[in-house]
């Protein structure tokens, strides 16, 4: 290739060459076809350490394209470390608009959080995985737990949740809670909040899950069934809130506490950024939003 | 009754490269039976339990199970997934080392549980009654179901093995050593229950030891296993009050009269 002037002269089109490219969009599409099974994927060293994303950066580097539109969040916030450098990463090497607002965004790369503003069909959300084996954790074999999903012998999940109810008396699995997909594959959702859970059942958006370091891809595609496990006495259920959020008064979303001084004040904020921000600007305000416009002082938006 | 056998075993072989496992085995078990299969370390027999409960697949010879529909099946041609179901429903294995059989680190009632979720019970209640109602049947206290069986004493931790295989209602269970390295008064509780339960149950067993009175306490037919090879089988109370081959006749005079 001969060098260019333009900036991303010294790297292939989104950093990964061509050929890693097209063996990760092979895995994707195998995942695709085979919702809720991890395809094993020849992942790459990428410039940051595993646990920062490695996984979801390269499944958006391979899907991405110049009329991409990218959003990246890190527990649904678009202004933390790792979401804005990955924002500044893709920026740089694929030259991609970027942007923090949910409904303008082709590809949405998160960790641990699907937006409250609901997806539409065309949107693709990037997970990054860190474990993707839902059994792991009671089965520690590979061998053991892969012949356990070809053989779809998932009791194993449920003496989980026994183990929940027996000790807390209720699921007390809040996050990664496992899910069956199309009546099959029983996933790990990435540590989302069981608030998410919910919102990939049936989702018009795709769903792609990468996990860097485990080297597994899989992914659900648009309008696929997604079932959180439970037991019919002990039906699935997610988190609640008893306030709504302390900024933008919005109630059914997900929050976040934070703690305000080193005397016990905290108050409970969405943790999607993006939506309490859009709240703000229409006029909605919390009890503890400050009188006059946070606008001003509002966190730098994505350069 | 019915007169046709639980398992059919013929000619079974497993060599280890030129070392020998087991060498043509042969023999029916019926069912409500309990079959002893007595010999020294290495004489072959724990070999043979799992090339029976199909954990280890045999250099030849054929075994089939009658299931529950009363069709003979070949249990070395099914597939993995029909032979994986039949060992966590109609069959048990009782590991000698109870720790190889049980999740050390999950409660008492998951680990009865387990199988009757394995095969699709969702109901955290009855799940629960059920756990319960085993752990009393194998007599442990109802207040131990959320213990890990990693505070339980030995004795306790073979009973729960026992609970947890018993609770889909297998029909064969297979024992490896299940009273090794427990002490006499725990082992005759434990063959107290067993003895127990096996009739209640009508279960037929295989049941590995080299602890003859053992053998003689829960079996009803007995094996003496050498070098791989059957060397003698009839009733338990035959073989061991009117031994006839001459290495039978030295394993039950070497037993230590107290």
């Amino acid at each position: 290739m001969t060098a260019q002037s333009t900036d991303i002269a010294t790297y292939n089109f989104a950093y990964l060459d061509e050929q890693t490219k097209r063996m990760i969009r092979r895995a994707i599409l195998k995942g695709i076809a085979i919702p809720g099974y991890q395809v094993p994927f020849a992942s790459r060293e990428m410039p940051m350490p595993y646990g920062w994303g490695t996984g979801g950066v390269q499944v958006t580097a391979s899907i991405i394209g110049p009329d991409d539109v990218l959003k990246v969040i890190d527990q649904g916030a678009d202004d933390t470390t790792n979401a804005v450098s990955i924002r500044a990463f893709f920026k740089k090497v694929a030259n991609v608009a970027v942007t923090t607002e949910t409904a303008k965004a082709t590809i949405i790369q998160t960790r641990h959080r699907i937006p409250e503003h609901p997806l539409t069909a065309g949107q693709v959300l990037v997970y990054q995985v860190p474990i993707p084996e839902p059994l792991r954790f009671l089965e520690p074999r590979e061998t053991e737990t892969r012949k356990m999903h070809a053989l779809e012998e998932y009791g194993l999940m449920h003496v989980k949740l026994y183990e929940d109810i027996a000790k807390h008396g209720r699921i007390a699995t809040t996050y990664a809670y496992p899910v069956k997909v199309e009546g099959r594959y029983v996933m790990d959702p990435s540590p989302t909040p069981k608030f998410d859970n919910p919102k990939m059942h049936r989702s018009p958006a795709l769903q792609l899950f990468g996990a860097g370091r485990e080297k597994r891809i899989y992914a659900v595609p648009p309008f696929t069934d997604v079932v959180s496990l439970d037991f019919e006495d002990h039906p699935f259920e997610i988190q609640t809130f008893d306030q709504p959020c302390a900024l933008c008064g919005a109630e059914n979303v997900y929050l976040d506490e934070v703690i305000l001084d080193d005397h016990g004040g905290h108050m409970f904020v969405c943790s999607d950024t993006d939506y309490c921000e859009k709240r703000r600007e229409e006029g909605h305000r919390g009890h503890l939003a400050p009188e006059t416009d946070l606008a001003s002082e509002k966190l730098e938006p994505a350069q | 009754m019915t007169d046709e056998p639980l398992l059919r075993v013929s000619a079974l072989s497993k060599f280890y490269g030129s070392r020998v496992g087991c060498d043509n085995v042969s023999f029916d078990l019926w069912p409500g039976e309990v079959l002893a299969v007595v010999g020294e370390s290495g004489s072959g027999k724990t070999t043979l339990l799992n090339c029976l409960s199909t954990r280890l697949l045999p250099s030849s010879g054929t075994a089939s199970y009658r299931m529950r529909d009363g069709q003979f099946r070949e249990l070395y041609r099914m597939s993995e997934a029909e032979r994986r179901f039949l060992m966590r429903t109609d069959w048990g294995f009782v590991h000698q080392n109870p720790a190889d059989g049980l999740r050390m680190t999950v409660s008492a009632g998951a680990n009865v549980g387990e199988r009757l979720m394995a095969v699709g019970d969702r109901h955290y209640g009855k799940i629960r009654a059920t756990a319960v109602d085993w752990l009393s049947r194998v007599e442990i206290e109802q207040d131990r179901i959320d213990d890990e069986p990693r505070a339980f004493s030995g004795g306790m931790r073979q009973r729960l093995q026992i609970a947890r295989n018993l609770v889909t209602g297998p029909r064969l269970v297979f024992m490896d050593e299940p009273t090794g390295g427990l002490d006499v008064s725990v082992q005759a509780r434990l063959l107290d229950l067993l003895r127990g339960l096996v009739t209640d149950l009508g279960l037929a067993a295989i049941v590995v030891t080299h602890d003859l009175a053992v053998a003689r306490l829960l079996s009803q037919r007995m094996m003496v296993m050498k070098d791989g090879r059957v060397v003698e089988s009839g009733l338990t109370d035959r073989v061991l009050d009117d031994p006839r081959a001459p290495y039978t006749q030295l394993l039950v005079s070497s037993i230590l009269q107290v």
